[in-house]
Formats: structure tokens, sequence, C-alpha cells
């Protein structure tokens, strides 16, 4: 057991005094959170729209104020004629091109009925689609003004609440994604590559023959990471609450939990992939060319996952971010009990064992 | 020119040697281009529905029946209770839930208005947001249809003023987030390949000590460096050629514009990611401390350059960062030339920043590099 511990003093020592790597180590992930906290977002705001309006009159003019004062868009240009949408497309600013047909207010007052073409460059059909949306629904609440002394029949109206998250502020959604992103990536890697820097530096030899255990190297070597790692979500937690004021429904001491187990599934994760790799750049490839973009787009995190084909669905389950995500939701959001999570803290229990039973069958003693 | 030839060919064979990184090297990042594109789209389809009706009445049922046929809900269960159906909520297991009230039918038909309960779980704020306008175009269809159902003659006295919308999508008419994904994801890929080999390269000969031994011949500072990062230019070019096939091939990506245009601005951009890669490289003492650099841009490269969330919705400090990474104006090229067939004149400023980009970075790269420790 003192060995063991002496060990362990050895591995914090490695860690604290290579200034460099600490720094980035406890650095990044605050400079992540509050970047990508602040400025990722899937709303649309701001669309920069130009207007071709063939009548220039006052009903065009009035729905175009109405659009301009809108948050969504403002009008970046007025055009003259349809071929310079092409051409204003090409230059890629201008996302949407409202087109008024002729005579609008004449056709609006003899035929009730007028038309406005939305032009969108759907090469982002997100932005193209909510862009038609929206302009939509300021053309609707613009006729229920001009057709006010007209009684309509027959109107069951909806009333829609929207619970966890009143506001729609997408903050809610991205701060536990990018938690589970840095804990993930960071514990994975950082272990990946502590072990396999030994067996590149040839030190490994030395320890293998050290009456340590491999059980108790492979322990020593990942118990500071835990450590810091706690340290990690902790931080991230206390940003996300004071500065997003993400609430916290419920139990901290059960997020603190699943924290750590979500961390000891991600650390397990890189033992195992440092046992399958001979040097580190190996294992930080695996790491991070192997986890980053699938941990991105499998996991719910910007992209929902009930919208996936169906076998992309199924391969999301493999994803240990994809159950934690769930569950911090769970706890931060809706602020539900063990009792409506247990199935995805099963989960992770379950790939924990895995890779931890994985790496151990696949632990060489000794060196080739 | 020798020697430059020699280190390209010693370099060549390192990595050709290395049986480990090959598969990562090649494999890998065209398996996720594959795999991954599918799973980018914000469409928001099979939607978790559930209803409460305390109705039971030919209105309610036909209501219900309208989710039922439309394809974007998946109807479950109608739940018994407002208890159960909140516990549901909690599980995740229902996302929408409609609340039909009683008397529902008599009300409506009394006082020709009324009112349905419908509560959305909006954690995800924006396919909340797209969820409430389809519950709500299906209601208003569903008004239509009592209109024109229950309407005496003497309603229709006035007719009211229709203002009709004719939406076109250009460029991607049926909205296929494929064709929008594909390249952007082609181009985080070579990105990420290009910058991580490189970043780790010297640093490597650092750690293991041959750099040193390299430092002793008469090799250029220059000569080493071209040396270094040709061949990984060339898996980049490499990666780009392959991935451009895998997109026409597989997910029939539109390519518009000028074959010659992409290559010729990725050939300036590659040296973009290889000029950080290298200077990485020289600022660090550790593979390790040179990836957990290069991971850090990544993440910051790739989520704030446009290619999964709108760079116009970011705040405007955040707009000014966005200028400063060099993934954004790769991604916005390739969706511009491929996409919408821009030109070379269109696509002129980005090209310009990349190039001074390159520029900077290889300068930096070259300066800090030292022959001596």
């Amino acid at each position: 057991m003192k060995r063991f511990i002496g060990f362990i003093k050895k591995e914090f020592y490695h860690i604290v005094r290579d200034k460099r790597s600490l720094f980035i180590l406890f650095g990044m992930p605050i400079a992540q959170i509050m970047l990508f906290g602040f400025a990722i977002t899937n709303e649309i705001n701001n669309v920069d729209i130009a207007i071709l309006d063939h009548s220039q009159d006052a009903t065009t003019e009035e729905i175009i104020n109405k659009i301009s004062a809108s948050k969504y868009f403002s009008i970046n240009q007025f055009i003259e004629k349809e071929s310079d949408i092409e051409t204003i497309f090409k230059k890629g600013k201008v996302k949407a091109v409202l087109n008024f047909e002729k005579d609008f207010s004449k056709k609006v007052i003899k035929d009730h009925k007028a038309t406005i073409q939305i032009i969108t460059d759907a090469t982002d059909p997100n932005t193209a689609n909510t862009i038609s949306n929206y302009v939509n629904a300021i053309l609707i609440q613009y006729q229920k003004e001009l057709n006010k002394d007209v009684i309509i029949t027959y109107q069951i109206v909806p009333r829609t609440r929207m619970v966890y998250n009143p506001e729609l502020k997408s903050v809610y959604m991205f701060v536990p994604g990018v938690m589970t992103i840095i804990l993930m990536l960071v514990s994975a890697m950082m272990t990946s590559i502590s072990i396999t820097r030994e067996k590149e530096l040839g030190t490994m030899e030395i320890l293998l023959v050290s009456p340590l255990k491999p059980i108790q190297v492979i322990v020593g070597k990942v118990f500071p990471y835990i450590f810091l790692s706690i340290i990690n979500a902790v931080v991230i937690v206390i940003l996300s609450i004071f500065i997003f004021k993400m609430p916290v429904q419920g139990s901290l001491f059960l997020l603190a939990l699943e924290s750590i187990l979500f961390i000891i599934t991600a650390l397990a994760l890189g033992i195992l992939i440092s046992t399958i790799s001979a040097t580190q750049q190996t294992a930080m490839m695996i790491s991070l060319m192997g986890l980053m973009l699938p941990v991105i787009l499998l996991s719910g995190f910007i992209f929902p996952i009930s919208s996936m084909p169906l076998p992309l669905q199924v391969i999301s389950n493999i994803i240990p971010a994809k159950w934690f995500i769930i569950i911090i939701k769970g706890i931060m959001l809706k602020g539900v009990g063990i009792q409506f999570i247990w199935k995805e803290t099963l989960i992770l229990v379950g790939m924990t064992v895995f890779f931890i039973g994985l790496s151990v069958k696949k632990y060489k003693i000794r060196l080739e | 020119m020798k020697t430059i030839i020699y280190i390209i060919q010693k370099e060549f064979k390192q990595i050709f040697r290395n049986k480990g990184m090959l598969p990562i090297i090649f494999m890998l990042p065209l398996l996720q281009l594959v795999i991954l594109s599918n799973a980018a789209t914000f469409e928001v389809k099979n939607i978790k529905f559930g209803y409460l009706d305390n109705d039971h009445t030919s209105t309610s049922r036909a209501l219900v029946e309208k989710f039922n046929a439309s394809t974007y809900f998946n109807v479950l269960t109608d739940f018994p209770s407002k208890a159960i159906a909140n516990s549901a909520m909690l599980k995740g297991e229902v996302d929408v839930l409609l609340q039909i009230p009683q008397y529902f039918q008599r009300v409506l038909q009394k006082e020709k208005n009324n009112n349905l309960g419908v509560t959305i779980n909006a954690i995800d704020g924006a396919a909340a947001g797209v969820e409430n306008v389809y519950v709500t175009q299906i209601i208003q269809r569903f008004n239509q249809n009592l209109k024109i159902d229950l309407l005496q003659i003497s309603d229709q006295q006035i007719q009211p003023i229709n203002i009709e919308t004719i939406p076109l999508f250009w460029y991607n008419e049926t909205l296929n987030y494929k064709t929008f994904m594909v390249p952007g994801i082609l181009v985080l890929l070579i990105t990420m390949i290009t910058l991580f080999l490189s970043g780790m390269n010297i640093v490597r000969e650092k750690e293991i000590g041959t750099l040193e031994q390299i430092n002793v011949t008469p090799i250029k500072k220059s000569q080493f460096i071209i040396g270094k990062l040709f061949p990984f230019w060339v898996i980049g070019m490499g990666l780009l050629t392959v991935g451009l096939i895998l997109a026409k091939v597989i997910f029939n990506v539109p390519m518009i514009g000028s074959l010659t245009l992409m290559y010729f601005y990725t050939s300036i951009y590659i040296l973009v990611v290889l000029g950080i890669g290298l200077f990485i490289s020289n600022f660090t003492e550790t593979q390790q401390q040179a990836m957990f650099i290069a991971w850090f841009f990544t993440v910051i490269f790739i989520l704030m350059s446009g290619l999964f969330t709108p760079i116009e919705s970011m705040p405007k400090w955040a707009q000014t960062i966005t200028e400063f990474n060099p993934i954004k104006y790769f991604v916005e090229v390739m969706r511009m030339v491929m996409l919408k067939g821009s030109g070379f004149m269109d696509i002129l400023p980005q090209l310009i920043k990349t190039a001074i980009y390159a520029f900077i970075m290889n300068g930096l790269a070259v300066w800090s590099y030292k022959k001596t420790n």
C-alpha cells in the first residue's frame, strides 16, 4: 500500500510539474465553456435578406416595415430585377429574397389575394426553412390585422406551454453537451496518452519489473486524472450555474455522483485505448479522431437523435456521452431523481465494467 | 532540392511503415464521412407525441387522428391520467403532450372557439419551436375543415384577405441535409488529420531525441520544414479527392462549381493548417502538450465554423472571433463552390484571407523553429 501511495505521488508530481499541460488542462475547459455557452446557438436571428419589390406601394411598404422590425431579419439591400438574386446568393451573405408581385395593393383591395415569393438559399436547409416559417408567421399576423372585421368561425386555439426551458434558451441545450465533451475527451485522451507515453519512452518496462502489480500501476496512473477531472467538472457546473443561470432542479449530490461515474467511464475508455496502441501518436489519433466527431454528432449534443436514420440511432447507444447528456439534462433541467435515470446510470456502469474488463484482458505485462 | 526529396522519402516511408496509423489516417476519416453525415440533421421528425383525451367525442378523436396522420408525429399512447403523462415526460418518453379538456366538443359548438392545452419539452429550444409550428399547423388545418363542415352561409359575408406566400428553396429544393453537411464534414476531417499529424510530427522527434540528430546535419531549416510538411499536404489533397468521390457516389451531392477552384483553394488552405500544426510543434516539449493545444483549437474551430450552427446568430464579439477561424472560410468556400457554383470572384475575399493566413502562420512556424536548443 505504501508503495502504491508512492506511485500515486509520482504521478501527481508528473502532472503538477508540467505547468504547460496543467494550464491547458484547467484553462481550456473554462475558456471553451465560456465561449460556447455564449456563442453557440441554433436560433436564427439577424439574418440578412434582400427585397425585390415590383410594386413599391403602401401595402408592400407596410409589410417590409414589419419584417425589418422583427429581430429575426435585417434588410441588407433592395434589388431591382430577378437576375440579381443569383448574383447575391453566390456572394453568400444574403440568405433570402422576398419577391413582391406587381400591383400588390391593388390586388389586395380588388381580389383580396396577393402573392409573395420567399426565395431562400437552401444550401443551409435549416436556416432556409426557418426563414420561410418566420416570414409566414409575420404575414399571418399582418393578415389578422387586415381581417379584423371578418368574423372567423370555429377556432381552436392551442395554448402552448414550453416546459423545462420556457424561454427556449439554447444555452440549456449546449452547456450539458459541452460539459460532456470536455470531460469525455480530456479524460480519455489524458489517460491513454500518459500510459502509452511510458511505453514509448521505455519507462513502462521499469514499472513492470517493479513489485507493483499491473492493476496498481493502472489505477495509480488513472487516479490523479480522476481527481483533476472532478475539479474540472466542479468548475464547469459552477460556471453554468452562475454565469449561464442553468437551474439545478434535482439533487446536486446525485449530479456529483453521476459525473464521477461518467469520468470513470471515460478514463476506462482511455485505458482501453492505451492497451491497444503502441505509440502516443496512435493513442492520440484514436482518442481524437475516433472520439471527437462521434461524440459531437451522435450524442444528441447538437442534433436530435430521434431524427436520425434508424441504424444511427442504434449506433448512438454505444456512445457513453449520449447517456450522460440524458442524465445531466434530467437532473439539472427536469429535476428528476434516480428513479427516472437508473437505466441510463446502469448502462454507464455496464460500459465501465466492459472497458475495464477488456483492458485487463488485453493488458500485456511483458513488452515484445 | 535533392535533400528535400530525401527527407520527403523518409517521411513517406515512416508513415507507410506504421501499420497502426495507416487505417487511422485513411479509413477512419472516410468511414466517419460516410456514417456521420447522416447524423447531422436539424430536421425534426418522429416526434414523441402523447395525448390526454378527457372528452372522448368525435371531434376530439378526429383531432387526434390528424396528428396520427402527420408524418412528423409518432403517436404514442392515450394517457389515462395527468400524473402518468407527467411522469412519461420526465422519463423522456414523450416530448409533446396534447390535453383535450372535458366538454371540448360541446364548448366548441356553443361558443365557436375553444382552447387546447399543449405541453412541449423545450430543453432543445430550437426543436421545441419547430414542434410548436407543426402543432399549430395541424390545428389550423383542423379549424379550416371545421369551417367547411359547420359553416353556415350567413357567416360568409366578407371574404378575408389572403396574402399567399410561395416558398422557393434554391439550390436544394428538397431541403436535403446531406448535401449541406457532407462538404462541411469533409472539411473537418481534412483539417483534423493534417493538423494532428503535423502538430505531432516534429515534437515526436524532439521527444524521442532524433531531432537532435537531424539538427547536426547540414539540412537547412527551410528544407527540413518543406520536407516534413509536403507528405501531409499530399495526404490532405488525397483525402479531398477520395472524399469528393464518396460525396458524389454515395450521397450524390451536386458539384456545380469548378473542381479546379476547389483544389486550388484547398491547396492553400492545407498550408494554413500545416503552418498552425508546425507552430504548435515548435512551442511544445511533448506530444501530450501538442495534442492538448491542437485539440483545444480544433474544438473551437469546429464549433465556431458555422458548420453546425449559423454564425450570423452569434453575438457580435463571437462573430469577430470567427474571422480568425480558417475552418470557417473552408466550409464557406466548399459549400459555395460545390452547391451554388460560385466562381473565382465570389470566393476572392475568402481566398485572400486564407492566403494571408497561410503566409503568416508559415512565417511564424519557420521563424520559431530553431536548430539549437
